[in-house]
């Protein structure tokens, strides 16, 4: 096996994130040498804490300007690292932040590079990676000739890496950075107030809502605000995640009835995200294929719907529940919070 | 300050995602089954950024919006009639295979190439947009890459929003983990923007824009020169469909707080 080089950056706190130890536990898989680069304000902390996995070296770019995430010196960074340590293959955590970069990165050292990466293998003894196509509709193993080869681990893939602490050697590399590397600044990160945040990634549910919660029921009328308590009653109670289907998300640019805590960042599905979540629980939402190809990674699934024949139906759920979810979600919070109080 | 853009969108097609894909193995590698038959329509998030760009075209004067477009010349002419009625573009197209299988960094370098020579290109107006990822590959490579070899390192990815400063500099919104967005202040152009769904709805078709479109979109087509891509070097060792069915338990006429309380087991369950 080729030497690895796996990539990763410090969390604010001068950490290393879940992704980054899923990435190591990947590399190692493979066997061969090891060897790690970080990026960040502060990596001694992070090397530390990964002392134990094996590396033959730590390489490490750090200073104020490596805090933030910003292509320009994220990419010098990643691309000096890749220098020093010659690796042919390079495995980094598909984080936010290595997503932007890279792939540029990999086009700066001459190499290729494969993203959203579910599983790395050797496939006669040569290193293979899993990556699906068409929005998770296909599943494709493949290799590459060309070196180096940058691969981007999807997080929550692999069990990450655990080992002791201890105390690492880093080499640091030196970055050259001009002005032209600082004409973007990050001035900070939005997001919903704490109670208003709604996407979970960690949560052990998804709850999706669909387009149903706004239409017009058996009585021919609408019930939006009774929609909305019964799903953040739910939301409160349970810690779920929540998804959206497109329709409901994209009511809103229509003018329509909406629920005003709902987002496209919501949405799964073809256009939308595919997050990672053990269960996922439907509600009034069709189960069309552009929906249910974000359910990919969802493991145990189950549907709330009016409609007999819809999408859910038709092998894309474990149990479809025919029934009118308002009622059954004021039951299922009644039973929830009950069970909170006893 | 005012700066009129130049906008250059890199967006190819897809298929519909309403229709059933199967790969197939065929002497150049995997592709779909009955590829050329899929009807098509423009990659989502691309269209996303062509809508945002047009946006943005209008609201600083004298800018003008490229879409640069590699897919089989037919394919991409049953798309546009389409297109082209939502928004004022000139089309770059190059004829060649828009499939997943195929390798970003050979389609970055013939973007690259096909941007470098559009007339007048003045790098302090440029903006490169498309989508943060394709509908087909899914990667998020090509646009870093187009960036990279145009030597753009002003690159943001799963861009909602972009916001012009009255001293010209720009703020945009990436999305990044967890349901948030980063904000960063860029000084000007050039810079790379892959969009993600943006802020904006799908503009209503207007004939109007079609008809002027389309008188420059037809030559464009017929000029489109022949792109070779493959997937050099990389070896697809097998392309699998998902196993795609579940056993479904269909569960009817049950009162809702039986279902209820199944729910609430199922949950807990761990
Ligand atoms: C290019 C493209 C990309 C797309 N991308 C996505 C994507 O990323 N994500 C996505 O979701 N869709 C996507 N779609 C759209 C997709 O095809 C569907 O149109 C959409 O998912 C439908 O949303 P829905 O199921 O919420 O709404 P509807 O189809 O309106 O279904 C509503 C459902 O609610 C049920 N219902 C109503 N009232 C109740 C009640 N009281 N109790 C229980 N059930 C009730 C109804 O029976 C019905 O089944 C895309 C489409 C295209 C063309």
């Amino acid at each position: 096996m080729e030497t690895i080089l796996v990539l990763a950056h410090t969390e604010t706190d001068g950490s290393l994130a879940k992704p980054a130890l899923e990435a190591l536990a990947a590399a190692k898989s493979l066997g061969g040498l090891l060897v790690v680069g970080l990026v960040g304000e502060n990596v001694q902390d992070a090397a530390n804490s990964i002392a134990a996995c094996g590396a033959a070296k730590f390489f490490g770019v750090c200073g104020a300007d490596f805090a933030q995430a910003r292509y320009a010196t994220d990419a010098a960074a990643a691309e000096a690292i890749a220098q020093a340590a010659g690796a042919p293959v390079i495995i980094a955590p598909h984080t936010s932040r290595w997503g932007r970069v890279l792939a540029g990165v990999a086009q700066r050292l001459g190499g290729r590079a494969d993203t959203h990466v579910t599983a790395v293998s050797l496939v006669n003894g040569a290193p293979a990676v899993t990556r699906w196509y068409y929005r998770q509709r296909m599943e494709a193993v493949l290799q590459r000739a060309q070196r180096p080869w940058v691969i981007a681990l999807d997080p929550g893939c692999v069990a990450p890496w655990r080992g002791e602490a201890g105390t690492a050697s880093v080499e640091k590399v030196a970055v050259n950075l001009t002005d032209a590397h600082k004409r973007t600044t990050v001035t900070g990160v939005r997001a919903p107030k704490a109670e208003e945040q709604t996407i979970r990634p960690d949560a052990k549910l998804l709850f999706v809502a669909g387009a149903g919660w706004t239409k017009k029921q058996a009585d021919g009328q609408v019930h939006v605000a009774e929609a909305e308590k019964l799903i953040l009653d739910f939301l409160k109670l349970t810690g779920a995640s929540l998804g959206s289907s497109k329709s409901l998300v994209d009511l809103s640019g229509e003018g329509q009835a909406v629920l005003p805590f709902m987002t496209h960042l919501n949405q799964i599905g073809q256009t939308g995200s595919t997050p990672r979540h053990p269960k996922g629980l439907s509600t009034c939402c069709h189960g069309e294929e552009p929906h249910t190809v974000g359910w990919r990674f969802i493991n145990e699934r189950r549907a709330i719907s009016l409609d007999p024949s819809c999408g859910w139906a038709r092998g894309k759920a474990d149990v479809l529940y025919v029934a009118d979810a308002f009622q059954v979600m004021a039951k299922v919070n009644e039973l929830l919070a009950a069970k909170k109080s006893s | 300050m005012s700066t009129a853009y130049q906008i250059v969108v890199c967006g190819s097609i897809v298929p519909d995602p309403l229709q059933t894909l199967e790969p197939v193995s065929t002497p150049m590698g995997p592709a779909l089954k009955n590829e050329m038959m899929l009807p098509a329509v423009l990659d989502p998030w691309a269209s996303h950024a062509l809508f945002e760009a047009a946006h943005l075209a209008n609201s600083a004067p004298g800018s003008k919006v490229w879409l640069i477009s590699i897919a089989p010349k037919a394919k991409l002419q049953q798309v546009m009639m389409t297109i082209a009625q939502k928004v004022p573009f000139e089309l770059v197209a190059l004829d060649g295979p828009a499939g997943g299988f195929t390798e970003a960094a050979e389609v970055a370098a013939i973007l690259a190439d096909a941007i470098k020579a559009i007339p007048g290109l003045d790098m302090k107006r440029l903006l490169v947009f498309g989508g943060w990822e394709s509908a087909s590959r899914g990667a998020g490579a090509t646009m870093q890459m187009v960036g990279e070899l145009l030597g753009i390192t002003d690159q943001f990815q799963g861009v909602d929003q972009i916001t012009v400063n009255t001293d010209g500099s720009l703020e945009i919104l990436e999305r990044i983990e967890g349901g948030k967005h980063q904000v960063s202040k860029c000084a000007g152009p050039p810079a790379v923007l892959g969009w993600a769904t943006g802020s904006l709805p799908e503009p209503p078709n207007n004939p109007q824009i079609g008809m002027a479109n389309m008188r420059a979109i037809m030559p464009a087509l017929q000029r489109a020169k022949p792109a070779k891509i493959a997937a050099e070097g990389v070896t697809f060792v097998r392309v699998t469909l998902p196993k795609q069915l579940r056993e479904t338990k269909i569960v009817k006429d049950t009162p809702a707080y039986e279902i209820a309380k199944e729910i609430v087991a199922w949950i807990a369950n761990e």
